[in-house]
């Protein structure tokens, strides 16, 4: 082999591995981070970070129960807004969408989706914040739904479209109205797909932050009603972590380690769902 | 209930016809899912025009000044957008220059070298990456990156390079490069999955010519394979762009909170969207306030061109990839 | 997708019964960081004195108290700065400013290897925080600290990243006590620093000056002394060199306490007296004069009495120094202004 060959083809082993060591570091990353998470977060949890409410600065014990719940509202507002309106639109673009309002939507729905949570953040703030006179959950729940609708409409789009047409077809053929259709037999056809874009995009808004931090804000206490300043998992970990108090970072762990698995076990489950059922038999 | 034949019908016009269309339940329900979707064009076009009436007070006063003026000072009630400007390229760009190469190496490595399994475990592993929360890469950062850095990290990097001024002056463990890599990070799994998509979609005639040719594994791999994916990888790299600048909390708790422009990597800085999540609260004054929606105008702007450009791209890729059976 | 509906159900319905059970008063506040050990302390003891109210207090800088307070998003607001004449003319009657508790403001550091306590000239803490004073071992701090190996490391300045009181008190002194400082960048809740971090809050400072070596911050004394960190010592106008306590802190406030404003407006930073501390602050309860709803009034009102009586109690515990007694028999007299 002549040297220029040798050097070509130590060059490509070298490359090569080189590519190898890439992916192993960005899936080392992964797993240190999260280990390093969970192993404090683990220390760190207990009894009382689920049913205490925090304590004040520099007094050790306490917890978060009430960041638990506020982000459970705040969530639970999120999905009942959001949900059904991306679902509904995503119908519209997979089954009645005429052209250029179809693709007025669907282009609005990714640059919706491409906004940095903040600025949806400053919107909910301007739209519900300065009218209400007050932090809220509603404005949190607002906030968090802006960002859901379009990420649900697009995925119910995706995974209605892909059900075949032939589908549709019969059950035309057999009588059944277009409605009837979509509702009894589309999609149940993509409904795996469907829940999966649903519980991805519940995910991705859990963990959120920013547009929290002065639309829900934070509350010392259980916050009652939807009206009132929440507290939030998201929030109370930013505002643990930046403190000087060794029992807060302790909590803002503990918090973080929840919120995480939270995060990944959906996003586990979600993925799950959808590599069990094909949507459609062919 | 209507037959098909009704449904291709085209709807007469009129209020008692609309009535009648709405008896056909097809009508309605085509009326409702419209409803919902023009939600979608409602948001977006109340999010911008909110965006923009309530900057109306900087806009007025600074006209274009605020975007190139470095002073930020509320006591004064300047407001210039530079300073957060110039952070948020410059830790999207620290951040691009670490996630690009780490990330399409791996993505080639991921789609040409790995066996099918080890291909999608990892892959697997990776896209979950991109589902933590940003809060938490924040927390991890103040605990673990920036001790790293302070300690290790950028002493090393003053000595071995601190002639240039981006390596010099004090050394925070907080700032630019911190920010930066945090960025990398959270930016490495966009990359790598679309990237490894489009270099999927590479058709094998590509490799195996390039290979006949007598060009080694890398070569054919380098020289063929990837230029065929690149508009996808460029679109990754848009993608992970756009995503990098709207980047919030990871980056509020480890740039230094410092409204000016420093030539140092080292020294801190902010970014727009730090900005707004440490001041907006307590922002006193309209001036004050309507200064901060103003940056959160300008960051919606870049990011919309920033996501445009990434989708092109990727429509392009996916266009061609699927000429191919 | 029925699954989730359950789980949907039950969600809402906790969270609707969360809604029906409170049938408390809810009162929201928000401000300084300053005094927000304390300010926690007191709403857990007043809730045991006064169950049927719920004070959710959120500490995020005097700047965002006074700016919500002026927006109406909270009930009452709390800053360690007073309101500006300006601040005041935005309401339409005139917010009414109840002092709390004294504190002071101290100056923090972490050097490795130095665990003595230091001594600051206030040149020194100015040419720290202008950048004139940029490594440890400046003759300026060396001069003072003779018996201490200072070593050649730079230092990291932090300061306050939002509206702060603490920051304003604290540019309220070294404006008093450099010229420079006074015309470079002046007194403010939240002034274009020259140089250094920015940290969220006296948490967000301590919690940075904690984990970062070669630093310095000024964060009010209980924060120090709750994160066993090491604070120095300052001279006062006096000339004597002073640790923030209880004794130094009460004794700035001895020299206005008897010539207080009737709005209690006042500054008492840099105070006469060989034992007064020099960057020492009253901070204030920012209390509307009319309140429209009567069981938030109630409260607030039971409340103003408690912390000016009971609450007192508790400062020293905290290192803050109680309200002289001339002070808290003029705020009672105050309360009656609360329609």
């Amino acid at each position: 082999m002549t040297l220029r060959n040798r050097s070509r083809k130590t060059l490509s082993y070298v490359m090569l591995s080189l590519t190898g060591v890439c992916a192993l570091v960005a899936v080392a990353i992964l797993f240190l981070m999260l280990g390093y998470l969970v192993y404090n977060g683990w220390r760190s949890v207990d009894w009382d970070f689920f049913t205490k409410l925090p304590k004040a600065p520099g007094e050790t014990g306490g917890g978060m129960a009430n960041a638990i719940v506020g982000s459970f509202q705040i969530i639970l507002l999120a999905t009942v807004i959001g949900l059904p309106v991306g679902f509904m639109a995503g119908i519209y673009l997979a089954e009645f969408g005429g052209r250029t309002f179809a693709f007025l939507v669907r282009y609005m729905a990714d640059l919706l989706n491409g906004v940095p949570s903040i600025v949806i953040g400053i919107f909910a703030y301007a739209v519900v914040v300065v009218p209400m006179h007050g932090n809220s959950a509603l404005a949190g729940g607002l906030a968090l739904a802006v960002m859901l609708i379009p990420i649900t409409a697009r995925s119910t789009e995706q995974f209605m479209s892909s059900v075949p047409q032939t589908l549709r077809e019969g059950a035309l053929a057999l009588g059944a109205s277009k409605w009837k259709t979509i509702a009894t037999v589309v999609v149940p056809a993509a409904y795996r797909g469907i829940a999966t874009g649903m519980i991805l995009g519940v995910a991705r808004i859990a963990g959120e932050t920013a547009p929290l931090l002065f639309t829900s804000g934070n509350n010392a206490y259980m916050s009652s009603g939807f009206t009132q300043p929440t507290a939030s998992l998201p929030v109370m970990i930013f505002l643990r972590a930046t403190a000087p108090y060794e029992d807060w970072h302790r909590q803002a762990w503990a918090a973080g380690m929840v919120l995480l698995l939270l995060v990944l076990i959906a996003n586990i489950a979600a993925r799950l769902i959808l590599s069990r059922g094909i949507a459609v038999q062919k | 209930m209507a037959t098909s034949a009704a449904i291709s019908a085209p709807p007469p016009g009129g209020a008692r016809a609309l009535l009648q269309r709405l008896r056909n339940g097809d009508e309605l329900a085509r009326l409702v899912s419209l409803a919902f979707a023009s939600s979608i064009l409602l948001v977006t076009v109340g999010l911008i025009y909110q965006l923009w009436i309530t900057s109306a007070l900087p806009r007025h006063k600074f006209g274009f000044g605020f975007l190139t003026s470095s002073l930020w000072n509320p006591v004064s009630g300047q407001f210039g957008a530079l300073p957060f400007i110039y952070g948020t390229v410059i830790t999207s760009t620290i951040a691009l220059l670490i996630a690009v190469p780490l990330g399409v190496g791996a993505a080639i490595f991921l789609s040409e070298l790995a066996p099918p399994r080890i291909s999608s475990t990892f892959t697997f592993f990776i896209e979950l990456l991109a589902a933590v929360p940003s809060v938490i890469f924040g927390l991890l950062a103040i605990f673990t990156l920036v001790p790293l850095m302070r300690d290790y990290v950028e002493p090393s990097l003053k000595k071995l390079l601190g002639f240039l001024p981006l390596f010099s002056g004090p050394i925070y463990g907080f700032g630019y490069l911190t920010a930066g890599t945090i960025l990398a990070i959270m930016t490495l799994p966009f990359i790598i999955s679309i990237s490894r998509e489009a270099l999927l979609e590479v058709p094998t005639e590509q490799r195996e010519a390039a290979l006949a040719l007598g060009a080694t594994r890398w070569e054919s791999t380098w020289q063929a394979v990837v230029p065929y994916a690149r508009l996808g990888i460029f679109g990754s790299i848009f993608l992970g762009l756009a995503r990098a600048l709207g980047e919030t909390m990871a980056v509020t708790m480890v740039i230094g909170n410092d409204p000016s422009i420093h030539a140092s990597l080292f020294a801190p800085g902010y970014t727009i969207a730090a900005v707004i999540a440490n001041e907006f609260s307590e922002a006193t004054g309209d001036l004050y306030l309507q200064s901060l929606v103003g940056l959160g105008l300008v960051l919606f702007l870049l990011t919309i061109v920033i996501n445009a450009m990434a989708r092109l791209l990727i429509i392009a890729t996916t266009r061609r990839g699927s000429a191919h059976p | 997708m029925k699954k989730s509906n359950l789980w949907l159900g039950v969600f809402g319905a906790l969270a609707i019964l969360l809604a029906v059970a409170q049938a408390k008063v809810l009162i929201n506040a928000a401000g300084a960081t300053f005094p927000y050990p304390i300010y926690g302390k007191w709403l857990e003891e007043f809730a045991k004195v006064y169950p049927d109210a719920q004070i959710n207090y959120q500490s995020i800088g005097s700047g965002g108290g006074i700016r919500q307070f002026s927006a109406g998003t909270v009930d009452f607001g709390a800053s360690d700065m007073p309101m500006t004449d300006e601040q005041i003319g935005t309401f339409k009657s005139k917010p009414l400013h109840f002092p709390t508790v004294l504190g002071g403001i101290v100056p923090t550091y972490n050097i490795p290897g130095v665990s003595q306590d230091l001594k600051f000239t206030p040149e020194a803490l100015a040419g720290i925080y202008l950048g004139k004073i940029a490594k440890w071992n400046d003759p300026e701090l060396q001069k003072a600290n003779p018996g201490v190996k200072l070593p050649a490391n730079e230092i990291v300045v932090v300061h306050r990243s939002e509206g702060s009181g603490t920051s304003f008190v604290f540019t309220d002194y070294l404006s008093k006590v450099s010229p420079e400082w006074k015309t470079k960048v002046g007194v403010n809740a939240s002034v274009s620093w020259p140089v250094g971090l920015g940290g969220k809050g006296n948490e967000g400072v301590a919690g940075v000056v904690k984990q970062t070596p070669n630093s310095i911050g000024y964060v009010e004394l209980i924060y120090v002394l709750q994160n066993k960190m090491t604070y120095g010592s300052l001279r006062n106008a006096a000339g004597v060199f002073l640790k923030a306590d209880l004794e130094s802190v009460t004794e700035a406030a001895a020299s206005v306490a008897k010539t207080m404003p009737a709005d209690f407006r006042v500054s008492i930073t840099n105070a006469p007296g060989k034992k007064a501390y020099p960057i020492a602050t009253f901070t204030y309860l920012l209390i509307p004069s009319k309140i429209d709803d009567p069981a938030k009034k109630k409260a607030i009102v039971a409340f103003v009495h408690w912390m000016l009586t009971d609450g007192q109690k508790y400062a020293a515990s905290l290192a803050y120094a109680p309200l002289p007694k001339d002070v808290v028999a003029k705020e009672e007299k105050q309360i009656a202004l609360i329609k």
